[in-house]
């Protein structure tokens, strides 16, 4: 049985991170853990995708339409972008966030209204104002932490496994801040 | 132990662990962490070469004293190195060396999605495919002793999806290799007529040597289950192929050149139907068929269009696809874009305010092109813009020559913009260059270069100036401008592309991105002041948005820059650097 998660949000929102505390979180739990990324042109500013699976034994690192488990989305309109990924029962976790993509600063398009409703009328829907929180915790960047806080609550995996990820994996001054950042996520 | 690794992580791991002590490589997305994970090693000596012909030379030279070496490369990097390994082929090694390839089906980051393997054949080289990070690890090792039983270079074919996928690896202690004492042997490393024409006896023989090799190898791997259908697949495919279904026959094949015969054949003898599961060209599939061997599916179920994935193995084979629900309306596309305080930015919006004709180059000034400054007329490959220019403005004469510019940056120009220059010089071109410093290799990631000063290792070393380059070349005009600066940057451009001689414009300033670049205060937006013209919007800044048909700055993003307060004609624009 495999699990399928997909991390979706803009270049620099610090995704990656994000999929490697997953990562390494899973992996102390004893799981077969795949990561998929994409580096590159693609994180100036573009939509990122990145894939986390875990189980008994997992073979592809990708995530096809229709095969997500929980999509975490940094920002809203990436969540559009992304739903059909979600499998049938599956849960979509995302910030509330809206970040302007060139075409909507370009005025070329408008950047659509009305999602979150959409997509609730579609899925399980979890939002958060997962900006607010973060500068609530002392720093807009804690935006991902939030955000992980946020998936933690929906696995099976004690709090402190979690905490100890965060104090392996930034900086040992902004380990408080994480902390409050992921608690404000979890509680959510 | 057990650890999360990147491919090309483990890549470096399986240099490490097999005593390998010489990399030389040019970034290249997906390939570029091998080179830098290399140097995490105290045992690997490890750099970036200014381009992939010069880093398998250097690795050519390590292997020639005897040195288990190595270099990688992204696919169209191989493009560059193509020269010395396909005669690297014929001299052969003296300590391992090892190539590797990363291929990027999707064009995730790349301008072509060419299949390298067609590199392995034609330049009769080994190569093996790993299919995911604990792979790469094992397969470094089993290249090596390829290179070295066969007296070959052998080459590592990744993917993005191999080099930037990450799984658990276990890792192992590093075996340490003496060097393998280098001996005079002109008949075999001077790739003279006279030598050559014996050396190919011997490529030929070892070509021989390896399709016996690939009949019994570990590397290629039969996995018997239902017999209904077979797969034969390789890399990352194959793991499609057992997600998907996992009941099946599989032919893993981890040597993909020579490919057996013989074993395929079997495999094919033992299932219903078969089929061929493979990214890009039809390689193993034409193998087959070259050797009779049926094949019941292959390219004309997939195509040869990027990427493969569980979806399209289910739709191309009859498997029920999974449900799900698309959103019903377009949602806005979201193209990468220069980040805030980026300095090319000041540079195209010039450009594109001039209307002229740019003949652009690899990097992240490739991202010149998108929309709103649309100012990139073309983008061929490291170092093409110069050529280009040269040849567009030989055609056209002296009044396109006033409306037409290359743009390089500091590490293509590094790369293969030198010998551009030297060619303006030499055939009296007129054309204008712009040299884009940015004091780093921006794309891949921040890489430093022959430009900046410092090496992999972030060690000063002696910095080469682009000025000094073209100076030496026999340029007569250069100048250097701070692209902060557009209106001096305009005046600069204009004067050049009215020069009747060849000139070079270095465009200098550093990426915002770096850490010692200082972040200033994010400017504000009057709305009183602000009349909605839109000025400001013309420079493609994340920062900037329409709120009520007046311009707003987000905070988080903007970095005080202050290149839209020099758009605006109404002073709307406050705080930040420039006050």
């Amino acid at each position: 049985m495999t699990t399928s998660i997909m991390i979706v949000g803009v270049g620099g929102q610090g995704t990656l991170l994000t999929s490697k505390l997953l990562g390494d979180v899973l992996a102390a739990q004893g799981y077969d853990v795949k990561l998929s990324e994409v580096h590159g042109m693609s994180q100036r500013g573009g939509s990122v995708v990145t894939y986390v699976k875990y189980g008994d034994k997992v073979y592809s690192p990708i995530v096809d339409q229709g095969e997500a488990d929980y999509i975490l989305s940094f920002e809203i309109l990436e969540s559009a972008r992304w739903i059909s990924y979600l499998k049938v029962g599956g849960v979509l976790l995302t910030n509330s966030q809206k970040i302007w993509p060139m075409p909507v600063i370009t005025g070329a398009m408008a950047y659509p209204e009305g999602i979150l409703e959409k997509l609730s009328a579609m899925a399980e829907v979890q939002a958060v104002d997962a900006l607010k929180l973060a500068k609530q915790a002392g720093s807009p960047m804690a935006v991902n932490v939030v955000l992980i806080g946020l998936l933690s609550k929906r696995m099976d995996i004690p709090e402190e496994a979690w905490l100890k990820a965060i104090e392996e994996t930034v900086p040992p001054k902004f380990v408080e801040l994480n902390k409050r950042a992921f608690r404000l996520g979890r509680e959510a | 132990m057990k650890k999360l690794m990147l491919g090309n992580q483990a890549v470096a791991r399986g240099l490490y662990e097999a005593g390998c002590r010489f990399v030389s490589s040019y970034p290249g997305t997906p390939s570029t962490e091998i080179t830098e994970a290399a140097a995490t090693y105290d045992e690997v000596y490890a750099e970036w070469a200014p381009n992939e012909k010069v880093a398998a030379e250097s690795a050519v030279g390590a292997s020639l004293a005897g040195a288990r070496s190595f270099c990688a490369m992204k696919h169209v990097g191989f493009n560059v190195a193509a020269d010395p390994l396909f005669t690297a082929s014929y001299t052969g090694v003296n300590g391992g060396l090892v190539v590797c390839v990363a291929d990027d089906p999707g064009m995730h980051s790349s301008q072509n999605e060419q299949d390298s393997r067609h590199y392995a054949i034609a330049a009769k080289l080994p190569m093996v495919e790993p299919s995911d990070s604990r792979e790469c690890r094992d397969f470094v090792k089993a290249a090596y002793e390829i290179s070295e039983r066969f007296d070959t270079p052998a080459v590592l074919r990744t993917c993005t999806r191999v080099a930037h996928s990450q799984c658990l690896v276990e890792l192992h202690e590093r075996e340490e290799r003496a060097l393998k004492p280098y001996e005079r042997n002109p008949q075999k490393y001077v790739a003279a007529p006279a030598n050559s024409i014996k050396r190919h006896i011997e490529v030929e023989k070892r070509m021989e040597a390896l399709r016996a090799f690939a009949e019994t190898t570990g590397l290629n791997r039969v996995e018997m289950g239902d017999t209904a259908i077979g797969f034969v697949t390789s890399g990352t495919c194959y793991l499609y192929v057992k997600e998907v279904f996992p009941e099946a026959s599989v032919l893993k094949l981890g040597l993909v050149n020579p490919l057996p015969v013989k074993l395929i054949a079997d495999f094919a003898a033992k299932v219903d139907r078969l089929i061929v599961v493979e990214e890009l060209d039809g390689v193993i599939e034409a193998h087959m068929r070259e050797h009779g061997i049926r094949v019941d599916g292959g390219k004309d179920l997939f195509g040869y269009l990027g990427e493969l994935s569980q979806n399209k193995l289910r739709k191309a084979l009859g498997a029920a696809l999974p449900a799900f629900k698309a959103y019903d309306e377009t949602v806005p596309g979201r193209p990468p874009a220069m980040c805030p305080g980026c300095p090319h930015r000041g540079l195209f919006t010039v450009l594109s305010k001039l209307k002229l004709t740019v003949l652009g180059d690899i990097g992240c000034y490739t991202l010149g092109s998108g929309a709103p400054l649309n100012a990139v007329d073309s983008v061929l490959c490291m170092g093409a813009s110069i050529g280009m220019v040269h040849g567009y403005t030989k055609m056209l004469g002296e009044e396109a020559a006033q409306h037409t510019v290359a743009v390089i940056g500091d590490s293509t120009f590094m790369h293969s913009g030198i010998t551009g220059v030297v060619n303006l010089v030499y055939n009296r071109s007129i054309a204008t260059v712009l040299v884009l410093d940015n004091s780093i290799t921006g794309m891949t990631g921040h890489q430093q270069n022959p430009t900046t000063g410092l090496t992999l290792q972030n060690e000063p070393t002696y910095p080469i100036k682009i000025e000094d380059v073209c100076r030496a070349a026999g340029i007569q005009r250069v100048r250097v401008v701070d692209p902060q600066d557009m209106a001096a940057t305009e005046a600069a451009i204009k004067e050049e592309i009215a020069a009747d001689a060849a000139s070079v414009i270095i465009v200098r300033r550093p990426c915002q991105m770096l850490e010692y670049v200082e972040v200033k205060p994010a400017l504000f937006i009057d709305p009183d002041k602000c009349k909605g013209c839109r000025s400001c919007m013309k420079i493609g800044c994340p920062a900037i948005f329409f709120v009520d048909k007046k311009a707003s700055i987000e905070p988080t993003l903007c970095v005080g820059c202050g290149l839209c307060e020099q758009m605006c004609k109404f002073g709307a624009f406050e705080g930040g650097a420039a006050k």
